[in-house]
């Protein structure tokens, strides 16, 4: 008999402090303060350069904010469906990774590589350019607009990362579990579902919403391929006033401040659980 | 008829009967032939220094390790079989662990319940009566809804106990389930298996507590290095070993 077939939990014999699987990025209060000091003074600077016949750049922001905050929002939703998509797709990989098949361990392995070392730029001209503008299905012509190419190129490094969380979350669990479990009959899959990943979610949730803030933030390289986000929108806005040299510097403040305002309580409540599970764990 | 066709097993025959049982790990032997018996109803100690192969012996017989040569009959069914149904096995075999392993996320009471449920697809308010039983039984009631991480380690152990019991076994193997216990938990787990023991289940137990082996054994087995050295009733083998390394191993112990 082949010992490996019969014991899944000998494959397992690791247990791994589980580190984020990518650098982590920590948004600080004062990066928000700073932020909003930019805008403010250069608003004022601009008032002070500007003659009276020009809007002022407050103006500016206030006339152009539906504008703006409508690209905002836009990020927001490439951003969740991104993560969704990704998520969905990782935690198959994470799973195929502790697979008892060594071909799919593989697979998975060469595919959360290969993702996770690519930069998200190169994912996303990847995906704008491979994925095809149109899919035909039946005779039914399905359109791929770009914002869609986006949340694909997007939720492929999400995958990567998902899938690496996953599997180093599946890897602390102690043997003792799949053993015990084995020992009541449960079978391999029942194992996984009901005792192996709800212990593992509570180490998943704060790397996976750290990942997250990284996506928000990342889906402003999608003005790089003309996807009418906010940084494409605010660019558009400067060039719609002239272009002024005075302006850039609040409206893209402004911009910057609206990512703050959204990833910073996200970050503030991954620490708080980071650090609850920390003292239970 | 096929000549592989075992014929039915009737409760006269050994229960568990193992037939030169080895296995290697890597190049480490650490069954070497291992032939044992073991009756319907009958208690059993085995003891013997660290490393001598008694958890994987008795691994064995649930197949959470596959044996290399050998046969391991359970009720008359052969264990060392590629077709073997090993969900069918474990379901008739119960084992408890030395690091109890209880399901962290769950409460004591789901910890006992979740097996019948999910495994056999009993119904659960049936499976939750039979739960709260057991929880009685091995003496925890009042605990039913504390986690894992709220009790003692002698009551984990005595859930431990309870969540195997609940799959109804025919065989229960214990692995040295009071050696990462307090001195003062140890008794009330051994007194837990002692009830068992009375109440006419099969147990094969690892154990390091010789004072628990001379009471409840009705045999008992000293392995050492991978074989049998020498096995009887209680008081043959604890107290009159006729092989030196039984003799230096309870002189160790005692
Ligand atoms: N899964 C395994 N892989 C490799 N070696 C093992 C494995 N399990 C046990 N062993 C080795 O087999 C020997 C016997 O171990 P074990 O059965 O646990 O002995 P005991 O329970 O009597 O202390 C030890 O040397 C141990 O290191
Ligand atoms: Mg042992």
């Amino acid at each position: 008999m082949n010992p490996a077939k019969t014991l899944p939990v000998l494959l397992s014999p690791r247990v791994e402090r589980l580190h984020p699987p990518f650098p982590v990025f920590r948004l600080r209060a004062w990066h928000g303060l700073a932020v909003a000091a930019i805008v403010v003074v250069a608003s004022g600077a601009a008032v002070a350069q500007g003659g009276p016949t020009q809007l002022s750049p407050i103006g500016v922001i206030m006339k152009w904010m539906p504008l703006l905050l409508s690209g905002f929002v836009f990020n927001i939703a490439i951003s969740l469906m991104a993560m969704t998509l990704g998520t969905v797709v990782g935690l198959a990989l994470g799973l195929m990774a502790v697979s008892e098949t060594m071909p799919v361990r593989k697979v998975s392995w060469a595919v959360t590589q290969f993702f996770r070392n690519s930069p998200w730029l190169v994912l996303l001209f990847f995906a704008m350019f491979l994925v095809p503008y149109e899919f035909r299905l039946l005779g039914v012509t399905v359109p791929f607009p770009d914002w869609i190419k986006a949340v694909i190129g997007f939720s492929l490094p999400v995958m990567a990362n998902v899938s690496e969380i996953v599997r180093g979350a599946i890897r602390s669990i102690p043997d003792g579990q799949w053993e015990s479990a084995e020992a009541l009959a449960f079978s391999r899959r029942q194992t996984m579902w009901m005792i192996i990943l709800p212990q593992c979610l509570r180490r998943m949730l704060p790397p996976w919403m750290n990942l997250y803030s990284l996506v928000t933030m990342a889906t402003v390289l999608a003005s790089v391929v003309g996807v009418s986000e906010m940084l494409t929108l605010t660019s558009q806005v400067h060039a719609a006033e002239g272009g002024r040299p005075e302006l850039l510097a609040p409206l893209y403040g402004f911009a910057l401040l609206c990512f703050f305002v959204y990833c910073y309580p996200i970050d503030r409540l991954t620490r708080r659980l980071e650090h609850r599970f920390q003292v239970r764990l | 008829m096929a000549p592989a066709e075992q014929p039915a097993w009737t409760p006269d025959q050994p229960i568990v009967r193992l037939r030169d049982v080895r296995k290697s790990f890597g190049s480490l032997e650490v069954l070497k032939g291992i032939t044992m018996d073991v009756a319907k109803g009958e208690a059993i100690c085995i003891i013997g220094p660290s490393g001598s192969g008694k958890s994987t012996l008795i691994r064995c017989i649930n197949a959470l390790v596959a044996i290399d040569e050998g046969s391991i009959l359970v009720e008359g069914q052969e264990v060392n079989d590629p077709k073997l149904d090993k969900l069918a096995l474990r379901r008739k075999v119960g084992m408890v662990f030395q690091q109890y392993n209880l399901f962290p996320h769950k409460t004591a009471l789901q910890n006992v319940m979740m097996a019948p449920v999910h495994v056999l697809k009993q119904d659960r308010r049936e499976v939750e009566d039979r739960a709260r039983a057991l929880m009685r039984k091995v003496r925890l009631e009042g605990k039913e809804d504390a986690y894992p991480g709220e009790l003692s380690g002698g009551q984990q152990q005595r859930v431990a106990i309870a969540r195997s019991l609940a799959m109804r076994p025919d065989i229960m193997l214990f692995d040295e389930v009071t050696a990462a216990l307090d001195p003062e938990t140890v008794k009330e787990v051994l007194q837990t298996i002692r009830q068992l023991v009375e109440d006419g289940l099969t147990c094969l137990i690892v154990t390091h507590e010789m004072g628990f082996a001379r009471e409840v054994a009705d045999h008992v087995y000293f392995t050492d290095r991978g074989v049998i050295v020498e096995h009887g009733p209680p008081r043959d083998i604890l107290s009159n070993p006729r092989e030196e390394r039984t003799k230096a191993f309870l002189e160790q112990v005692l």
